[in-house]
């Protein structure tokens, strides 16, 4: 497999690049009356796999064409191991881009995309041969070098982009959105091989997308951003299992995501037990947190679907802080590895998201129907209170 | 059988009804076109009448008189100042058809360029006169800033004559320009600067071999009219500013050589489809490589393939 071979081919070229620490602080952007970038400020560290988060006109890509150098900010800083680089245009940056649309040249062959960059620093003829084979190889397109980029596939025109990016042994690679227009199977492959890369090159990653599940599992830090705002930088797992605010609950996976009031709150153990008025679902219910709140505050519950229980019988109530629920089933859908649920909760109507993950036969228990009576249940660990309500 | 002789027979109607629809054009550039040019072949090869006109008898002697220095002279100067003019018109339109493809207001800035063709070229050429001449517009202007005490000679020259023919046919050479630059993928030159390109470079090396086409069309566009141009040299020009055109005109009207008037304007047509083929041959070659972009489903499939079956070794 292609990663395999670049991590031999990395090896064995000692190709170790040096990354850079890239910081943004308070970046203002407006088109008009439109403002793409709202003092956004992320600092991102030297090797770091980062990903930019949020849906189209979020300010993502806006953030990325500014540290690249197609943009400029209106006011604040964009800082490379601290040195400012705004004045600098993009062709004087340590930084090389993967466009969206792959961006090859199309009257120029794989061999001479390659080679475009060497070829503008006048770099010797021989060495340039040398480098460009060597990168050829790294993305394995040996046998497709003196194509042009129509006749390649969207999977390899993309590794021309990538080779063609690091060539310059940039000290950051920005991707902006570069598996969008590729099908899923091959997204999920070139993701591993992106990932794969990053490993091996060691320099800084900035990847540009509106897809949560790429960002989840590449990152090692993701900014989550909307109407040109930073909502939450953090962990994949952070971001999913505990997001800032109530934009950031629902575009990362899926949830279940209810208006609450809190009404009483005490210690218990390291954590602090609550119990909270949700309107939609008819009763108050047990929730945990790390901090204490205020009584009478207005907040968000959340509880992903996935750390919902559905059963026909109703759970044995040995344990303290489980809440439970009865409903009927409105909506099953079966999608192989799992089957979710929906299922409208008695008296109130509310309709609770539930995702059951199928395991083997013998303890997959009874199958679940449409229009079976259910009890739905979770644990108050597993509930979550979003400090922030989005106006 | 019955089936497919019922789709055979249909296809050969339909082949049928292809000749007739395509008739009435055929027959109109039969009359219009072809016969003209053959008659024009013919007179070129034929003996000029006394008083105008021509006998029927084969003769070179059309083709003879051409070499007269003074009509190489002639068509040297055709040949500069259609060169000049032209590529002055390129320049030009380059830049222009960038700003208009870049713009939000495409639909207007078509428009402005279409604008003058509303009025008549001769009006048109008659309004540079009266800009130009030495009490024209634009002296006066001068003399009003007191830059200058006598107006200046602007017309009847060379000058002049290049000057009126860029703006009779720069329109010409914008348009098709802009249609191939509003194609062009800018994100292109994104990736140019940031490979280490400069605003420039991008240009230079990016841009302008991949709106090639726009570019051949713009310059066959524009060259061919200039070429034959009479107008122009006729109005702004001075005595020495004479070109082909003038000289076919010359020939018709005044010395009524009609051979010699057929011959020159066999140069015309010979540089019309020279550059009309050069077009041609470079749009099939673009094309043909097109033609293996099909061949790229089957790539996908083979890829998608490989990474399925070869699984996460």
């Amino acid at each position: 497999m292609l990663r395999n071979r670049i991590a031999q081919a990395m090896g064995g070229m000692g190709k170790r690049l040096k990354g850079v620490e890239v910081t943004a602080g308070h970046v203002t952007r407006s088109y008009g009356d439109f403002k793409a970038l709202d003092d956004v400020s992320v600092r991102i560290e030297k090797g770091e796999f980062f990903s930019l988060l949020g849906p189209s006109g979020c300010g993502k890509t806006t953030l990325l064409r500014i540290i690249a150098g197609f943009d400029s900010p209106d006011s604040g800083t964009v800082l490379f191991d601290g040195k400012d680089v705004l004045p600098f245009p993009p062709e004087k940056r340590q930084s090389n881009t993967v466009f969206q649309t792959y961006a090859l040249f199309p009257h120029l062959t794989v061999y001479e995309n390659i080679a475009f960059p060497l070829r503008l620093k006048h770099v010797d003829k021989q060495e340039i041969d040398r480098k460009v084979r060597e990168y050829v190889h790294l993305v394995q397109l040996d046998e497709h070098i003196d194509k042009k980029p129509n006749m390649l596939s969207g999977g390899q025109k993309q590794r021309v982009a990538i080779a063609r990016a690091l060539i310059n042994e940039p000290s950051v690679l920005l991707l902006d959105e570069p598996l969008s227009a590729l099908d899923a199977k091959l997204r999920q492959n070139l993701l591993i091989e992106l990932d794969e890369l990053h490993d091996k090159v060691g320099i800084t990653f900035i990847y540009v997308t509106h897809d949560q599940s790429e960002a989840l599992s590449v990152s090692d830090r993701i900014a989550v951003m909307n109407h040109g705002k930073v909502l939450q930088i953090g962990t994949p797992y952070e971001i999913y299992e505990a997001p800032a605010t109530e934009f950031v609950a629902k575009f990362i996976g899926e949830t279940n995501l209810y208006p609450c009031t809190v009404t009483s709150c005490e210690r218990y153990n390291d954590e602090y037990m609550m119990t909270i008025d949700v309107p939609s679902l008819g009763r108050a219910i047990y929730v945990t947190d790390e901090e204490p709140m205020e009584i009478g505050r207005g907040l968000n519950f959340t509880v992903r679907p996935e750390k919902i229980t559905i059963t026909i019988e109703p759970p044995s109530k040995q344990k303290a802080g489980i809440n439970t629920f009865h409903g009927i089933v409105e909506e099953p859908v079966y999608s192989g590895f799992q089957s979710k649920f929906y299922v409208q909760l008695d008296d109130v109507g509310t309709v609770v998201k539930v995702f059951k993950q199928h395991t083997n036969f013998m303890d997959d228990g009874p199958e679940i129907e449409w229009k079976d009576l259910v009890y739905v249940s979770w644990s108050a660990d597993d509930g979550y209170l979003v400090k922030v309500i989005d106006e | 059988m019955s089936i497919k002789d019922g789709r055979r027979s249909s296809e050969r109607r339909e082949r049928r009804l292809g000749v007739s629809y395509a008739a009435p054009m055929g027959v109109w550039f039969t009359v219009f076109f072809i016969a003209p040019l053959v008659i024009i072949i013919l007179y070129s090869f034929l003996k000029r009448g006394l008083y105008g006109g021509v006998e029927w008898e084969f003769s070179l002697t059309a083709y003879g008189q051409m070499f007269n220095p003074n009509f190489g002279k002639v068509l040297l100067r055709t040949i500069w100042i259609s060169v000049v003019a032209t590529a002055f018109c390129i320049l030009l339109a380059i830049p222009t058809g960038y700003a208009m493809a870049r713009s939000k207001h495409q639909t207007l800035l078509l428009f402005l360029i279409i604008i003058p063709f509303w009025t008549n070229s001769l009006i048109r050429i008659y309004a540079w006169i009266s800009i130009l001449s030495t009490e024209g517009f634009f002296n006066e202007i001068l003399k009003s800033l007191g830059i200058i005490d006598e107006g200046l000679h602007l017309i009847y020259n060379h000058g002049s004559v290049i000057l009126v023919l860029i703006y009779m046919y720069l329109p010409f050479a914008i348009l098709p320009l802009f249609t191939t630059i509003d194609k062009f993928d800018f994100s292109l030159l994104d990736a140019a600067r940031d490979l280490g390109a400069t605003k420039f470079g991008a240009i230079r090396l990016v841009m302008l071999p991949n709106i090639r086409s726009g570019l051949l069309t713009a310059i066959v566009f524009t060259f061919i009219p200039i070429f034959g141009a009479y107008t122009v040299p006729l109005l702004v020009g001075g005595k020495d500013s004479t070109m082909i055109g003038n000289i076919i005109v010359d020939q018709v009207s005044k010395t009524r050589n009609w051979p010699l008037a057929s011959a020159f304007s066999m140069i015309l047509t010979l540089v019309s489809t020279v550059g009309v083929i050069w077009m041609m041959m470079s749009s099939r070659k673009e094309q043909a490589q097109k033609k293996n972009v099909t061949n790229q489903q089957k790539t996908e499939q083979n890829i998608l393939d490989h990474h399925t079956t070869g699984g996460e070794a």
